[in-house]
């Protein structure tokens, strides 16, 4: 019932942030419509990253303290943050051909985030080649915290290089900024954004405690049929 | 509204990427619980 409160609510903020974005924020000078996918491009990037914060802590902790539940968060944690990203990068994409005449450019903000994608990506398929669950924790955890050391290059590139991407109209200096409407409709659409990260989040951490749970339930289907039939156990060992 | 395809196709890409992984996680969710289910009663039945 609560999960269902929080659901609604979330589909009720996501439904005003559309209407906000398409209807309330002032139309920009130079790109009219196309730039009103700012306010979902860059709420996805900031969901990216704070999943991503996410997943470097917990596999930190798992390198700590050793338990499981931290490797569970850190895996649940990169998926959300692929999953923002691939949105980040696409409706970037569909930004940049009206707005740039390209689709894509090699540029040291387009390349960094290309790099940060294919890298959780890799972290993903090497736990998938692992069997064994302490080795992939570690080897995992290993892996995501060198890939984490892209996210701060990602957020800097357009800052420390001339770019094709925009200059950031967001903590840029003396000639950045947005004008206060854009602003508050920024804002609520990051807010509008948060909640689903939120949620898919739970769930994917969930699927990863129940697939605990099943491991769990098979060794301890196997550890009866062994005891209640330890001829079979001897004659197959 | 020029380009509003464009800004039509960015809105659709985001939802239908969340969309597609909310249900790709609930189905997973559902066939685990079958699973625990299946061993579960199996453990009873022992």
């Amino acid at each position: 019932m609560k999960r269902l409160g929080i659901t609604v609510a979330a589909a009720a903020l996501i439904f005003f942030a559309g209407y906000a974005a398409l209807f309330i924020a002032p139309d920009e000078s130079t790109m009219h419509a196309i730039q009103r996918v700012f306010y979902v491009h860059l709420p996805l990037w900031m969901v990216m990253y704070s999943a991503l914060t996410v997943a470097f802590i917990a596999n930190i902790a798992w390198l700590a303290t050793r338990q499981i539940k931290w490797d569970w968060l850190g895996v649940s944690a990169v998926e959300v943050g692929v999953v923002a990203c691939t949105g980040g990068l696409a409706t970037g994409v569909l930004w940049g051909k009206p707005a740039w005449g390209i689709w894509w450019t090699w540029d040291a903000r387009l390349t960094t985030a290309f790099l940060l994608w294919l890298l959780y990506i890799a972290y993903l398929l090497l736990r998938g080649l692992l069997e064994d669950p302490e080795r992939r924790a570690t080897l995992s955890a290993i892996f995501g915290i060198f890939a984490f050391l892209d996210a701060p290059l990602v957020y800097a590139s357009n800052r420390l290089w001339r770019t094709q991407h925009p200059a950031p109209v967001i903590f840029g200096g003396d000639n950045s900024g947005l004008n206060p409407t854009m602003g508050k409709v920024l804002v609520i659409c990051i807010l509008a954004m948060l909640p689903v990260m939120i949620l898919l989040l739970v769930d994917r951490y969930r699927l990863e405690r129940m697939r605990h749970e099943v491991e769990e339930l098979r060794l301890a289907v196997e550890a009866r049929a062994a005891d209640s039939n330890p001829a079979v156990t001897r004659s197959t060992a | 509204m020029k380009n509003f395809n464009f800004l039509f196709a960015a809105w659709m890409v985001v939802w239908a990427v969340f969309f597609v992984y909310e249900f790709s996680i609930a189905s997973r969710l559902a066939r685990l619980q079958e699973e625990i289910e299946r061993l579960k009663q199996q453990l009873r039945e022992r």
